[in-house]
């Protein structure tokens, strides 16, 4: 070209494409700084240090959620005991003990298809499962195990990566060394791989955070405060999305489900950035 | 009395799934001297390294027919203990793998797994293995860095010192330097010189002139067949097969 410069009609055409590009990304960014903005502008004002550290009362007439923050530690802890135990023997059989790879890639064509499920269903699986099958009342103890189920699939889909990441020199240098499987895996596999589980973990409890539908019929919508871990097991009690989801429908309240839905993106904010630490501090040395 | 072949394969065949890899080698090595493995690509001589030490175990679809003594013992036998065997049979692979902890780590990582040594013998060991990999000079200040900061051709004596921890008997090394650039591969020629007077090395190379420089006996092999074995010198000045003539030759391979 002459003097270097791109014809018109091309100058013309990769501009409106850059445009449109530009276009796109602005409403995807624009729509999500709205929704967060929109939610912090309708929920922040009801923050007060009394919604935080209160329970519910209905004869002062005053709405708390402390229970509900209770219950949510408590029904994420009771998950994380169960399916991390499950979910990351599971990975590491899949990853380093079977042999048959027809049987693999079923079952991990089955976790995959688990995952995209929507809870809607895991929640009836609960309450057919633990509530009718097992007698369990609507409490912690059943959401807890429905929510298992439910993230089960993604803890070994996210463990298995993390493994697949260790690169098979590391496996070889340790067996060549007499070294048995299981005690390669504990001092190599599960020490080079902990970025990746721990992030897989974190991004299950965001998921876990957010859950409402499984848990509505599981787990439940109790309000009483219950401080004792092994009591509130037994108990009624519902999650902060689930109460999100109360509040607005059945109260009308929305400036509490406003309230909640902020310290919800809150606490989603925060496990990312837990994400981002745990990838600078646990990565390889 | 010295036994002179420390580890003598007959008959070894060796199949993946249906290609057979190795056809019916007979190969003897003797004890303190490096046996060097040459032929081209994909001719089985990295396959033959793996099978004196088991690392084929870990590649599904793999059969071997044949037998490998060790000492005398079949190590496909079916009682021999695969981890005491790769303890006393050692590996240096193509790429260097420390492992990603401390350099102190990487080379206690063995004897941890072995023994119940204290804190001071390890220490010592450390040392002495590193030492023996002539790369105690080089990092005896900086032991709790990560390995993965180490040079190539550091990282692969670090690889050779790790081997050794273990105090074994053979090392067999896959290609150990052909990763790395021409210094580091002068130095490690040179440490290989050092370690045959204590161990036994079976090396796999590529390069003709690195089997003519520090190997003892040399084995050729084709396309699975062990064409030729012998004295290196024998071999690289009169072979007797053409096909070995051909390829020290530089006429294929």
């Amino acid at each position: 070209m002459k003097n270097g410069r791109l014809p018109l009609k091309r100058r013309a055409y990769s501009g409106f494409l850059m445009g449109l590009i530009g276009l796109s990304a602005a409403i995807a960014v624009g729509l999500i700084v709205g929704l967060i903005g929109y939610v912090f502008y309708r929920g922040l004002g009801h923050i007060s240090w009394e919604f935080l550290s209160t329970a519910r009362s209905a004869l002062r007439g005053t709405i708390g959620i402390l229970p509900n923050i209770l219950f949510t530690l408590f029904l994420i802890i009771t998950t994380l005991a169960i399916v991390l135990p499950i979910g990351i023997g599971a990975a590491i059989y899949l990853n380093e003990y079977a042999t048959s790879r027809r049987l693999v890639r079923i079952i991990e064509f089955a976790t995959e298809t688990l995952a995209g499920i929507p809870s809607i269903i895991y929640a009836l699986v609960g309450v057919l499962l633990f509530i009718q099958g097992l007698g369990l009342r609507v409490s912690i103890l059943a959401g807890a195990l429905t929510l298992s189920i439910l993230s089960l699939p993604t803890i070994v889909r996210t463990t298995q990566e993390a493994l697949r990441t260790v690169p098979v020199s590391y496996r070889e240098g340790a067996f060549a060394l007499g070294a048995t499987k299981w005690y390669m895996i504990r001092t190599i596999i599960l020490p080079s791989s902990l970025d990746g589980i721990v992030t897989g973990v974190i991004l299950a409890v965001g998921r876990m955070v957010g859950e409402s539908a499984a848990l509505l019929f599981t787990a439940g919508t109790g309000y009483f405060l219950v401080t004792n871990y092994f009591e509130a097991l037994h108990a009624s009690g519902g999650t902060l999305s689930v109460m999100l989801f109360v509040y607005a429908t059945e109260h009308g309240n929305f400036d509490v489900s406003f309230a909640i839905a902020s310290i919800l993106i809150f606490i989603v904010l925060l496990l990312n950035f837990g994400v981002k630490l745990v990838k600078r501090k646990l990565r390889r040395i | 009395m010295i036994e002179m072949n420390i580890i003598c394969a007959k008959k070894l065949c060796l199949y993946y799934r249906d290609f057979q890899a190795l056809k019916d080698i007979d190969l003897d090595v003797p004890a303190r001297e490096i046996t060097a493995l040459i032929g081209p690509s994909g001719c089985g001589k990295s396959t033959f390294l793996r099978t004196l030490n088991r690392m084929n175990d870990l590649i599904q679809g793999v059969k071997i027919t044949g037998e490998v003594t060790y000492h005398g013992e079949n190590i496909y036998a079916g009682q021999v203990d695969v981890t005491a065997l790769r303890k006393s049979i050692g590996m240096v692979f193509q790429k260097p793998n420390p492992f990603p902890m401390s350099i102190y780590d990487n080379v206690a990582y063995g004897p941890k797994l072995h023994d119940n040594l204290s804190k001071a013998e390890l220490n010592d060991l450390v040392e002495r293995s590193l030492r023996g990999a002539a790369l105690w000079d080089e990092v005896k200040d900086r032991l709790k860095k990560s390995a993965l900061s180490l040079s190539g051709g550091q990282q692969q004596r670090l690889c050779i010192a790790r081997a050794l921890s273990v105090s074994p008997d053979v090392l067999l090394m896959d290609e150990p330097t052909s990763a790395l650039d021409p210094a580091s591969t002068m130095k490690i020629e040179e440490l290989m010189g050092h370690l045959k007077q204590d161990y036994t090395v079976v090396i796999v190379t590529h390069n003709m002139q690195q089997a003519a420089r520090i190997s003892d006996r040399t084995a050729f092999f084709l396309t699975g067949d062990l064409v030729e074995s012998g004295k290196t010198d024998e071999i690289f000045s009169m072979p007797k097969d053409k096909r070995t003539e051909d390829y020290i030759t530089g006429r294929f391979g």
